[in-house]
């Protein structure tokens, strides 16, 4: 098999603190090895001061192994986790901006856009701006509809992604705010390949 | 919390206030430099940095700064430094060309797991972005080759990020740390309350937690193997545990080859040190690295000098891989088990399972190999018929004459191979070289710092003529703080090694390796530093003696046979069993 038929889509999720230049710090890990990132989502997550980035690539898994130790070897990073698309629940959000009249005037249009679960955020008599979120193929879907409709301007977020296993990272940091953490903190492959959340 | 309590405690809290002074960001640095232990610093001063050189004139007599001729060869000095002695290397230099001209030192040390601080001045904090004079980006320039950087712009910050920066250059696997400093920060005043060092970071674990399991699956490897093989690399000598590898070694009787910057983490006469691994190391390691079946591979990363072609590396082996990385692990070559922890720790953890064993048949098997190298390589290379002088012939009588003893520095290439092939080292961190970036002018400031790293050893800097020249301008620093060094440039008037590789593999297309050389001696003669040219074999010992017995720095140029090659050698792209004895 070549390695060209083992990549696969994979979201890894990376806890880090909230420093300048961390962001450049964890792009470069890519970059040097000349792999492109599909989507990138950085924002504070549940815990004040740590922040959860969601990077998509496609990869295989030995890849994204020796990425996910490399960009834990950083001092500001916390902890990385890399998950298959069956091991996550994510969405996308995207933003369609189509002209009023058509929607006004065309009731096929109000109800495509029912149908593909899109909510209004702004009406205004030149424009209206629906919402939707989904995965990729939904969105673009929505795209190819409301093309021949007029459809202004489209904008799509990163994908945010909730791991199915993970019981959150509370618990974690507190292990790592001790000077001696438990042995929980030092996952180890090895060791844990029976648990169902994959942890560097 | 009640009011009684409030004012119960009161006085006492007014009779502990801290005491503080007020000081600048340049003399909170400086007294924190002074706790950390700091000796050196090798530095070059320049518009932004001014305030801290400013500090630095009241603190002559605490800190001795060597000031350099260019910033590279001020952080290839702090590399020498911290490899002689073990400690963090501290180097200063100014915004904009000072600091970009760290950077080649900053990936020479990022590969090479040195431990650094570096401190770079930059412009006013209100005129970053701005494209002010003497303003790079220098943050976003030095990332990919630093363990971790950080900017300063309010001198509060400096104490603290200080003393992270030199836990995290020196802890863990060790690093280059560099602090960008604004020139606002380091003139501003703040309340200063004295200097606490680190010892914790929630994000960063330097040591592994270890887990006995591997240990006790590593054990019973290691004691199933008939023919087991060790690796060592630089972990060893930085994890400092040097003595229990040995005591390791000794209990399992397993033979051990190194890697070029592990050398010397046993005495290279040590009756179980095979040898040297890689492109250009010994026959025998190279070869039974594909006959053995368990490699304990410890302190060291498989790099592709080490390994040649991967994919026909050890196929047959179990590896038992100990780093204190878990980055290392299975990054090259696939561990069986893996390790994870400083091998300080480890290994005694190992030793107490493994058998006490001597592989009598498995070590004599290395001997052969060696035999067989000597005859096809070594004993020409060391005793050569020929006219010329040969670089092994130069090597092994500095050898007798130090017996082991000095520190030895080299540059990159040719020269670099020989001396690292056939230098006798007695004692740990004795061998200061490039080794994953393969820096040629590394040699001479890098041993001017191993110098001020361990004033007591002999230094000798082996550089070849072009590595030479890239960095010569250091006889400046030698001259004016007066380094006692030992430099011997072997000449061959060739860039000698891609030379080699244009010989063997370019058919002799010899693009660009011809190089010509100043006269060597009259350089140092006009810098002030005792110098002489050798060519005959005759006067080869009692030049050597000369210098070595000359109270100050020497400079000893060695006119050497032009065309030689360095052999063995693993062609690129070959396997270590395609070793090639010429």
């Amino acid at each position: 098999m070549s390695t060209e038929n083992n990549k696969q889509e994979f979201t890894i999720t990376v806890y880090t603190e909230n420093q300048i230049g961390l962001l450049n710090r964890i792009a470069i890990i890519f970059s040097r090895r000349k792999i492109n990132i599909e989507s990138l989502n950085v924002s504070p997550s549940e815990i004040e001061h740590i922040h959860r980035f969601n990077i998509v690539i496609h990869e295989t898994e030995d890849v994204v192994r020796k990425l996910g130790r490399q960009i834990e070897k950083q001092i500001e990073v916390l902890k990385v986790y890399y998950n298959t698309n069956e091991d996550i629940i994510w969405q996308e959000m995207a933003l369609y901006k189509v002209p009023t009249e058509e929607i006004a005037e065309k009731v096929l249009v109000e109800r495509l856009l029912r149908e593909h679960g899109a909510r209004v955020v702004v009406i205004r008599k030149d424009y209206t701006v629906f919402e939707t979120t989904g995965h990729r193929e939904e969105t673009d879907k929505l795209i190819e509809v409301l093309q021949p409709h007029g459809l202004i301007e489209f904008v799509r977020s990163a994908r945010v992604a909730i791991i199915k296993d993970s019981e959150g990272f509370n618990a974690k940091l507190r292990e790592f705010e001790r000077e001696e953490p438990g042995q929980d903190v030092i996952e180890n492959e090895y060791l844990d390949k029976g648990q169902k959340v994959f942890t560097m | 919390m009640d009011t009684a309590q409030e004012t119960i405690q009161k006085p006492e809290a007014k009779a502990e206030t801290k005491t503080f002074v007020e000081v600048t960001g340049s003399v909170a640095l400086l007294e924190g430099l002074i706790a950390e232990g700091t000796d050196v610093i090798f530095g070059y001063p320049g518009g932004a940095i001014m305030p801290i050189y400013d500090a630095l004139y009241d603190y002559k007599e605490k800190l001795n700064h060597i000031l350099v001729r260019h910033e590279q060869g001020g952080i290839h000095a702090g590399q020498g430094y911290a490899r002689s002695s073990g400690k963090v290397g501290v180097v200063f230099a100014t915004s904009g060309p000072g600091a970009t001209n760290l950077v080649t030192g900053l990936a020479d040390a990022q590969i090479d797991s040195t431990p650094l601080v570096c401190i770079t001045g930059q412009v006013f904090a209100h005129l970053l972005g701005t494209d002010a004079f003497q303003e790079t980006d220098v943050i976003n320039i030095t990332t990919p080759v630093t363990k971790w950087n950080y900017q300063v712009t309010d001198a509060k910050e400096i104490p603290s990020v200080l003393a992270k920066a030199f836990y995290i250059a020196r802890t863990g696997r060790p690093g280059p740390v560099l602090i960008d400093i604004t020139k606002n920060a380091q003139m501003q005043l703040f309340n200063y309350e004295g200097y606490i060092p680190c010892n914790h970071i929630r994000s960063y674990r330097p040591k592994p937690i270890i887990r006995n399991e591997y240990i006790v699956e590593a054990a019973k490897l290691i004691n199933s193997a008939k023919k087991p093989f060790i690796l060592f690399g630089q972990g060893v000598l930085l994890g400092k545990a040097e003595e229990e590898f040995q005591a390791f070694v000794e209990k399992s009787g397993i033979p051990a080859a190194w890697t070029i910057l592990g050398a010397g983490a046993i005495p290279t006469d040590h009756e179980l040190n095979v040898g040297m691994l890689g492109m250009h190391g010994n026959y025998g390691p190279n070869v039974l690295t594909n006959e053995c079946d368990v490699l304990i591979a410890i302190g060291m990363r498989f790099d592709d000098r080490v390994t040649g072609r991967l994919d026909k590396y050890a196929k047959q082996a179990k590896l038992v891989h100990l780093d204190i990385d878990p980055a290392e692990i299975d990054k090259n070559v696939k561990a069986t088990v893996p390790v994870w922890g400083d091998c300080k720790d480890t290994l005694p953890l190992l030793t107490e399972l493994v058998d006490e064993k001597k592989h009598t048949e498995w070590l004599a098997k290395f001997r052969e190999y060696t035999k067989a190298e000597v005859d096809a390589v070594i004993e020409a290379e060391l005793n050569p018929t020929g006219d010329e002088l040969t670089m092994g012939e130069v090597i092994n009588q500095l050898n007798i004459l130090t017996k082991g003893e000095a520190i030895i520095v080299t540059d990159v290439g040719q020269h670099q191979m020989v001396a690292c092939r056939y230098a006798k080292f007695n004692n740990t961190r004795s061998n200061v070289t490039s080794g994953g970036l393969g820096t040629m002018g590394f040699g001479l400031p890098a041993a001017i710092g191993a110098k001020y790293g361990a004033p007591d050893k002999t230094v000798v800097a082996v550089i070849g003529d072009g590595g030479f020249q890239m960095t010569l301008q250091e006889l400046g620093t030698i001259m004016q703080f007066g380094a006692d060094v030992k430099i011997m440039i072997l000449n061959n008037r060739f860039l000698g090694m891609v030379r080699q590789w244009q010989e063997l593999f370019n058919e002799k297309r010899y693009s660009f390796v011809d190089i010509t050389s100043p006269d060597f001696v009259k350089l140092a003669d006009s810098y002030y530093i005792a110098a002489k040219r050798v060519s005959d074999r005759d006067d080869l010992v009692s030049s050597l003696v000369e210098m070595l017995n000359y109270k100050g720095s020497y400079l000893l140029e060695v006119m050497v046979t032009k065309e030689n090659n360095v052999f063995p050698m693993v062609p690129q792209g070959c396997s270590v069993s395609e070793i090639r004895l010429k």
